[in-house]
């Protein structure tokens, strides 16, 4: 039999406490995440059986210290005092201690003592404090705090069975006889004398440790290193996530073929085939990047390296106004944002969390890629400029380098003015380095997939099916002598796109763009590599890139019979290209990072007025010019 | 500021002005706003002892080792810590 009301157990610690590590190790993958009320702080509870009785546990956010200056450590205070809505206050407390680091963390313990809910410590990292030298008297520390203690190796398991067994009636559980001093300078004297009586032998430094930090940062191996990881793991995400993308657009595309063969009523066989079967696979299309991104990043961050990795670059990152962790996130959002925003996690500071997602959506995500190619093969010379570096070649990176300045520029900016420094100082621990457990690393990838899927997948097949209702509705019969590529043409200048298109033209016209340019920006509101596909739908062309590519050099305005693209229509199109956010998946994203619309409102607004502006601009200097 | 003390040794100095190698104790910390009750948080109080680990590479952050861990700070945090240099302890 289980209680009706499950025993909450609200897990509190430092960061790098090993509190992740604990509580997977308590709940498996049973975790739910979402987030707490009204803040961008992500919460997770997992479900917990313990003899008998229903448990849930509450993985609060890592803090220092109950005196918050910084939303992750409000949460906690709220919490703990039942403060926040929808959220009970636990019945009980595990406080996670790191070993090594027990002079410090008893500041908090003492800290959480205080406010006489029943608690628990647990005690982590016991291994590396024997590999350190170290040795922990248990017994005692439970004596001289008056609390229950259990040291526990969470990954390997060890004294989990222990605490489980106490969590069952944490009611039983014995009290401080008098309460830990309220002063910070008091309670660290009250932590030092527990830590002499109970610290039998110093963890003297992890040797190992020191001795590969001293290539790691080194002053030129360790910037070296550096560049060398982030090459690889760019590498590994834009390059090796690509055959197992087009693998599955393969796989979608057949699907949709066997759809439209087994379906014979047409308007259900399109809907199943251009509108869900596609929808479903606009998602599945970020797994492999996802997956990919998390594995590494999740390997880096649990041998160790991550944090080595943000103090070697952090004095650049605080130019902008952001730190060393920042970095990362930026670098995945030039394969693509979705991951990278979902890489800001890392970042503890909210306000720099907030920042990066902004200006994330300005790198160069692969996205872009196939307009570029599109463009820059149709009306870009094939010329050399110098040795083999061509004309081509050139725009390209000129277009990847604007984006990437454009974004440390908007971060520096926002930074100053929307988004001022929140008083929080920048610290970071340097962990030992360790060996990863694959248990653990194939949980954490497993669980950022999941919530991609469940958290932004909905959103991203919605949107998609509205998209194909735009662009199938409402139908006109074509005349009957088109052939079928100008029937489909035909069909999508009638529907709400079309017309849409041939709406917004006096919008777009200042920027050099007509009506079919117009159809092609709504419809890469999907994602942006959307337009060339809808491009050559409305030029009637096959999807090949030659016949694509002649069609738009063709093309005259029917007024003048002025050619449509001019190289100053063609650059105010790229750079309008390099600064819009046209993807729902990064806006269905950055609403559920930051758990408001308003969020991706802005994103989308202040880069659509610099899309606007700067290809304004654009197409009048280059008409000049040419 | 709380906790000077005689200065029969070497006067205390900004921890930021530390080079790596050097050890010392923490004679005072700066806490007139929350960015200063961190640094209590994190383990710089008055009588803690502290060993300078390394810059970045770029000079800032600077990795100290304090308490059993370590932990880096920024320039711009850690000159609100006063540290008398431990003469033995420089490199």
């Amino acid at each position: 039999m289980t209680d009706a009301v499950p025993l909450r157990l609200g897990l509190v610690g430092s960061p790098n406490a090993g509190k992740t590590t604990l509580f997977n190790a308590l709940t498996g993958l049973r975790a739910r995440v979402g987030n707490y009320p009204g803040v961008t702080v992500e919460r997770r509870e997992g479900a917990l059986e313990m003899g008998g009785r229903r448990g849930v546990v509450i993985d609060l956010p890592g803090t220092y210290s109950l005196d918050p200056i910084s939303a992750d450590e409000a949460v906690v205070l709220q919490v703990l005092e039942g403060a926040m809505p929808d959220v009970p206050a636990p019945d009980a407390l595990l406080i996670v201690a790191d070993a090594c680091s027990l002079e410090r963390s008893l500041l908090l313990v003492g800290d959480v003592l205080r406010r006489g809910v029943p608690a628990c410590l647990v005690v982590t990292m016991l291994d590396e404090l024997a590999a350190r030298g170290g040795s922990l008297d248990l017994t005692r520390l439970e004596a001289a705090l008056g609390i229950p203690v259990v040291g526990v190796v969470g990954h390997r398991g060890l004294g989990l069975g222990r605490l489980q067994a106490l969590l069952a009636s944490p009611d039983d559980w014995s009290r401080p006889p008098i309460a830990p001093p309220a002063d910070r300078l008091e309670r660290a004297g009250w932590a030092d004398s527990i830590v002499s009586h109970t610290v039998t032998q110093r963890p003297g430094s992890h040797r190992v440790s020191e001795a590969i930090d001293r290539v790691v940062l080194h002053p030129v191996g360790g910037p070296l290193l550096f560049t060398a990881v982030m090459v690889g793991f760019f590498q590994l995400i834009f390059a090796w996530a690509t055959p197992a993308m087009d693998w599955i657009d393969g796989i979608v595309g057949t699907l949709a073929e066997v759809v439209r063969a087994q379906v014979t009523q047409p308007a259900l066989a399109n809907f199943l085939a251009d509108g869900l079967v596609a929808g479903v696979g606009s998602v599945v299309i970020f797994l492999p990047q996802i997956i990919l991104l998390f594995s590494v990043l999740y390997l880096l961050e649990d041998v160790g390296y991550m944090a080595r990795a943000a103090f070697v670059v952090d004095r650049a990152m605080a130019r902008i106004g952001l730190e060393g962790r920042a970095f990362v996130a930026l670098l995945s959002s030039y394969a693509c944002a979705v991951p990278g925003i979902m890489a800001t996690r890392t970042l503890p500071s909210p306000r720099d969390r907030l920042l990066t997602i902004l200006v994330a959506p300005l790198m160069t995500c692969s996205a872009r890629l196939p307009v570029y190619a599109l463009l820059i093969g149709a009306f870009v010379p094939a010329r050399d400029v110098w040795g083999p570096i061509g004309l081509q070649g050139l725009v390209l990176l000129a277009l990847y380098l604007l984006g990437g300045v454009t974004a440390l520029a908007a971060a520096a900016l926002l930074g100053r003015t929307l988004l001022p420094g929140e008083g929080l100082p920048f610290t970071m621990e340097l962990p030992s380095y360790r060996w990863p457990t694959p248990r653990l690393w194939l949980s954490q990838v497993w669980g950022s997939a999941a919530a991609f899927l469940k958290r932004a997948g909905t959103i991203i097949l919605a949107a998609s099916m509205v998209l194909w209702v735009l662009l199938t509705f409402p139908r006109v019969e074509p005349p009957a002598h088109l052939s079928p590529a100008a029937a489909a043409s035909y069909s999508l200048e009638h529907s709400a796109a079309g017309r849409l298109g041939h709406a917004l033209e006096p919008v777009i016209a200042p920027l050099g763009f007509d009506w079919k340019i117009g159809i092609g920006l709504v419809a890469s509101l999907a994602a942006r590599e959307v337009i060339v596909a809808t491009l050559a739908q409305i030029y009637a062309s096959s999807d090949e890139d030659a016949s694509l590519r002649e069609a738009l050099q063709r093309d005259t305005r029917p007024a003048t019979g002025e050619p449509v693209f001019t190289p100053a229509t063609v650059a105010s199109l790229l750079v309008f290209f390099v600064f819009a956010l046209q993807c729902m998946s990064t806006l269905a994203i950055i609403r559920r990072e930051t758990n408001s619309w308003r969020w991706p409102a802005f994103a989308f607004g202040y880069l659509l007025v610099l899309a606007y502006g700067a290809s304004f601009i654009t197409y009048r200097i280059v008409g000049w010019l040419t | 500021m709380q906790g000077k003390s005689d200065s029969n040794h070497a006067p205390d100095c900004a921890l930021n002005t530390l080079t790596p190698g050097q050890t010392g104790w923490v004679t005072a910390v700066d806490t007139d706003d929350p960015r200063g009750r961190r640094l209590l948080d994190l383990g710089f109080l008055p009588g803690t002892s502290l060993r300078v680990l390394r810059r970045a590479p770029l000079g800032d952050p600077v990795l100290y080792e304090l308490r059993g861990y370590r932990v880096c700070l920024r320039n711009e945090d850690s000159l609100r810590v006063r540290v008398r240099v431990d003469p033995g302890g420089a490199k």
